[in-house]
């Protein structure tokens, strides 16, 4: 990144060719440009400290422990909903944490690839309590804030149509104009991911006069997403989160991952290269995994200490939880 | 005389009558106005100043009803420097000093060698400010442009903008007063192009667009990215600017250029622009007075200028609910440099008419 | 003399002129081909797609505030043009509210009551020195959104409501006969001007044949004149006309702003008038209003008009800012919301920027031509 003057200068005299594998420039420069949100509680904000916190932040902080050995080696980019993408696309970012909707038209259509699902969520509607409202079905004539950019537009205008109800929709380019617009009562709704009702409702004036209405509207399978054409940084990626699930499963955590190394089972054995070397082939070292669960934990702890009781938030696991508590997270085997 | 004997209040009572009570319409237009400031200013003066809290550290020392200053208060030094690294503020206060030095060293009256300061100073600036404040020729520790911010990078963009595009505008200006057929067209859609599309959307097709132009791997910094976007806004408006001084500047001073023997571009600039440049100086002022006040619309494309900044530190769930003070605030900022600057626009101004024949009519009165 | 063909070709200047030319236009050539090769280039490895059938795929999303009827499944095409109409309306209400409250401030800033001159003059420069985005904010976010809900709203006489949700007011009901009266009058209108000045070449004779007339046609149509009253049904008002808090905060920041600037030049024109010009008109024993109206304020508006086209264009190129208050126009639908669902950046922000130029140059020449004629007819 030195000198960008005389490097924009020499892009335009010489030719260069194509991007490069993503992974050896990220260990050129020696850290990841990570794309994140701007400011969305439990996913990625600034704390107070100016650190940042979050269950994207934390995943992002995984791969670099996975690529570089060190979970302080990444740099975050707050990104709008309009220009997550674009930087993406463009190589201003490595990867996008973004607590972002897996769906078909972005995934075919703008040259990026989702490498996972990090977080099952689903839309749904605030209303004031005073509105008497109970149900979605209620809504007709009502007018609801959106944040631009997002699938939550689209599906807002999917239910309404499909329940021949009318609406009046109110547009804003940050979500946390969404917020103000509805605090002010400039809406009568404020929709977004169950999650980001929850986490925006403590942003409002008087959070406990505001309802989360039942009904969840549309599927929103959160995922990182990286370029397109780079085979290598997709399968790291999506093996590092693999790694967090599968760590779970096999009851390995940030405290007890270092001593697993002598323990009995094969699969934790593999698991963190004690016997095979699983890393090789993408690039990495023999003990990324190991080095991944050191640093952030595994999927249960990140979501506890992010999304959990003790925080404000208070999500339960729920669809979250792992395939075999009834959740739908399901790690592919890591052998 | 007997004037000086007056007492004050008989002076004053004759002032009244004149300026406020002149005739019975001026009664009615100063009762209108009194009945306005009497509505409108003793409720702000009591939020913004008697009811207000000052001191305190955090959002529950804001217990009164009035206006928080406190949230003002922590976040100064966001507002200023943005998220640079605050071990590291000799920095920007480096480049803060030399840019007022400059300015001052221009500002002064005639001393010999200030020409040749504020050309140094306009083709070096920027390129001398990247490297303090990014990482000081190698030298020092590397801080990335996204944490640049507030009226730094309000500043920087400005003058940069400005500095970039003085050369890219007399040139175009030049351009469009050209005998050549292509080259003069050429300019006129150029600037035209520029002048007629708002500035967001130039700042959108910078920051979307401008990375499709280039071979891949060309990476760009949105900061960069920006910055060029505005200088080629810029450029047309000072092309604009500047074509009004080259017309002012007699015909009669390029004959002698040729008189003595000066082909185009030696006349040009060592006659012409100079005078050209030294007359439009007031414009050049107020398109920076312009520019200025433009980029705060950057926190549009996901940058933290002065602007972005305050938005920012409001929206967080510490100050939430502060937003009136944090617009306030950022407006004062704005206000008073975009005020004082304007001010000395004008004082030029009027030192630069002195020195022609003026004639425009007195000032007269209307109602 | 020497001839022509001995002088060197390097130095001839018709030869070095058509050289500078060649070499511009190689140049201008060589940039864009790059850049629109590279741009293809690029598109097709991260496989997007390029051309403009999109415009007429469905939108998918609903706009607050439209002229045109909207429903989700008109196109984005039309989404364009209803964009494109909110744009040109808050332009155009934002020009005549700039240009009434800047000739007023302008005129208050030359008055000799010292209370109003100053107040004018705070008023300009508080507003001047202050970006735009920052006033649009404040007006939206601090005052808008300060207003009380649907069910505080400030009613006056209990027909106009303002709230946070919008200025609602009663909008006349328009049933067909109501339709058939409108028109039928514009052509009695026009044809009693026609008939009655031709024959009659009084003015008097056309003002009462026209209201006999309108009168009989009012019966004959069996129009009747109701206006649907806003009342709270529901979530929301329903009936009458809307205008959207966005547009409202939107007209009051563009309006406040630009008469600022307006007041300036406002004053500047009429301190350019030679104070000889009122005693000259004084001597030729015209009154005050008629000195103002024939003399004065002609030449003012030579000077006057010039400056004042370029505030109209700002204004209306300021208004893009409605984007960041949620107004829809053409930035926040065409390139903000349609950008985001289908991924046509150039296309559409070539478009966008398109649609400005054509406006500015519209406007940039309409204003030339009433300059000229201003220039032929009136003043000094």
């Amino acid at each position: 990144m030195k000198h960008l003057r005389i490097k924009v200068l020499v892009g335009l005299l010489l030719s260069s060719s194509g991007f490069g594998a993503t992974i050896d420039q990220v260990r050129k420069k020696g850290f990841i440009q990570c794309g994140v949100s701007q400011g969305l509680p439990g996913f990625s904000e600034i704390s107070g400290k100016g650190k940042w916190q979050g269950i994207d932040v934390d995943y992002c902080r995984g791969l670099a422990a996975a690529v570089l050995g060190d979970p302080a080696k990444v740099k975050f980019t707050p990104l709008s909903a309009k220009e997550r993408f674009t930087a993406l696309q463009s190589g201003e970012i490595d990867v996008l944490s973004r607590n972002t909707t897996w769906t078909l038209s972005r995934d075919t259509g703008l040259a990026v690839s989702f490498v996972g699902v990090v977080y099952y969520d689903g839309q749904g509607f605030m209303v004031r309590k005073k509105s008497g409202v109970t149900s979605a079905k209620q809504l007709d004539g009502a007018t609801i804030c959106v944040n631009t950019g997002t699938t939550t537009e689209l599906n807002v205008a999917d239910y309404f149509r499909a329940n021949k109800m009318k609406y009046k929709m109110v547009v804003f380019e940050k979500s946390d104009e969404v917020v103000a617009a509805y605090d002010a009562g400039r809406c009568d709704v404020y929709t977004t991911d169950q999650s980001g009702l929850y986490a925006n409702r403590v942003k409002l004036k008087k959070p406990d006069s505001h309802i989360v209405l039942p009904e969840v509207i549309s599927k929103e399978p959160l995922g990182p997403v990286v370029r397109q054409g780079d085979d290598q940084w997709a399968d790291i990626n999506r093996w590092t989160l693999y790694a967090l699930l599968e760590a779970e499963e096999l009851g390995l955590t940030s405290v007890n991952v270092k001593k697993m190394k002598s323990s009995a089972n094969p699969a934790v054995l593999r698991f963190l290269g004690v016997e095979k070397d699983m890393g090789k082939q993408m690039g990495l070292s023999r003990d990324w995994a190991m080095k991944v669960v050191k640093s952030v934990g595994n999927y249960g702890e990140i979501f506890e200490r992010n999304l959990g009781a003790k925080t404000t938030l208070k999500i339960s696991r729920g669809q979250n939880a792992l395939w075999r508590d009834g959740g739908l997270h399901y790690a592919m085997p890591v052998r | 005389m007997r004037e000086n004997k007056r007492k004050p209040l008989k002076l004053m009572n004759r002032w009244i009558r004149k300026n406020l009570f002149a005739t019975s319409f001026d009664v009615f237009l100063t009762l209108i106005c009194l009945a306005f400031i009497c509505w409108a200013l003793p409720p702000f003066l009591k939020w913004a100043v008697f009811d207000a809290d000052f001191a305190g550290t955090t959002r529950d020392d804001c217990t009164s009803g009035g206006a928080c200053w406190v949230f003002v208060k922590m976040r100064f030094n966001q507002f200023i420097y943005g998220l640079y690294p605050d071990h590291l503020y000799w920095r920007p206060n480096l480049v803060f000093v030399i840019s007022g030095l400059w300015l001052a060293a221009l500002i002064f009256p005639e001393w010999k060698g200030k020409r040749k300061l504020a050309f140094t100073g306009v083709l070096l600036g920027p390129i001398i400010v990247y490297q303090i404040l990014y990482d000081g020729f190698g030298y020092l520790e590397i801080v990335d442009t996204p944490q640049w911010g507030g009226l730094l990078l309000t500043m920087i963009i400005a003058g940069v903008g400005i500095a970039c595009s003085l050369p890219l505008g007399i040139i175009l200006a030049l351009g469009r007063q050209s005998e050549l057929i292509l080259v003069r067209k050429f300019s006129i859609v150029f600037i035209e192009l520029w002048r007629g599309v708002p500035l967001i959307t130039v700042l959108f097709m910078a920051s979307v667009m401008l990375p499709l132009f280039f071979e891949e791997g060309t990476h760009f910094d949105k900061l960069m990215r920006c910055l060029i976007g505005v200088t080629l806004f810029a450029s047309a408006y000072m092309a604009e600017v500047v074509r009004g001084g080259l017309q002012a500047v007699p015909k009669t001073q390029i004959e002698a250029a040729q008189a003595l023997g000066m082909g185009y571009w030696q006349s040009m600039s060592f006659v012409v622009l100079p005078q050209a440049i030294r007359i439009v100086i007031p414009g050049i002022v107020n398109t920076f007075i312009g520019l200025f006040k433009d980029t705060s619309l950057v926190v549009v494309i996901g940058m933290f200028d002065l602007l972005g900044m305050v938005k920012a530190a409001f929206t967080n769930r510490e100050w939430a609910g502060y937003s009136v003070e944090g617009y306030l605030f950022a407006g004062l900022l704005f206000w008073v440099f975009c005020y004082w600057m304007s001010k000395f626009s004008q004082k030029i101004e009027k030192k630069i008419n002195m020195d022609k024949q003026s004639s425009g009519g007195k000032a007269w009165n209307l109602s | 003399m020497h001839d022509l063909k001995d002088i060197p070709l390097w130095r001839q200047p018709r030869v070095r002129g058509l050289f500078v030319q060649i070499l511009l236009i190689v140049l201008v050539c060589w940039v864009i081909g790059t850049g629109v090769q590279n741009t293809i280039d690029n598109m097709s490895k991260r496989g997007l797609a390029s051309g403009f059938g999109f415009l007429s795929d469905p939108a998918g999303f609903d706009i607050i505030f439209s002229m045109l009827p909207w429903s989700e499944d008109h196109s984005n095409g039309r989404a364009f043009l209803v964009a494109l109409l909110n744009t040109l309306l808050v332009s155009f209400l934002g020009i005549v509210l700039a240009t009434v409250i800047g000739f007023m401030v302008g005129i208050a800033r030359l008055s000799s009551n010292w209370l109003a001159s100053t107040l004018a003059s705070i008023w300009v420069e508080s507003i001047r020195n202050v970006p735009l985005l920052l006033q649009l904010f404040i007006w939206y976010f601090g005052v808008i959104q300060n207003l009380g809900g649907t069910r505080q709203s400030m009613a006056f006489y209990d027909v106009v409501f303002l709230n946070v949700r919008g200025l609602y007011f009663p909008w006349p009901k328009l049933p067909h006969e109501m339709l058939i009266f409108l028109v039928s009058f514009a052509f009695l209108f026009f044809g009693m001007r026609y008939f009655t000045l031709r024959h009659f070449r009084s003015k008097r004779v056309f003002w009462i044949t026209l209201v006999l007339f309108t009168c009989l046609l009012w019966l004959l149509s069996g129009a009747t004149l109701a206006f649907d009253i806003p009342a709270i049904r529901g979530f929301n008002f329903q009936g009458g006309a809307v205008l959207v808090p966005e547009l409202v905060a939107l007209l009051l920041g563009l309006a406040t702003y630009t008469s600022a600037f307006v007041a300036e030049i406002v004053r500047a024109g009429f301190l350019s008038v030679n104070q000889g010009q009122f005693e000259a008109a004084a001597s030729l024993g015209l009154n005050r209003a008629q000195t103002l109206k024939f003399v004065i304020i002609p030449q003012a508006l030579r000077v006057i008009i010039p400056p004042l086209t370029s505030q109209y264009l700002n204004l209306t190129k300021n208004s893009s800012l409605g984007s960041a208050i949620a107004y829809p126009e053409i930035v926040l639908i065409f390139a903000g919301t349609v950008l985001t669902q289908t991924g046509m950046a150039v296309e559409i922000v070539a478009m966008t920027m398109g649609v400005y130029l054509v406006i500015s140059l519209l406007i940039a020449s309409v204003m030339n031509k009433y300059n000229s004629w201003i220039m032929g007819h009136g003043g000094g």
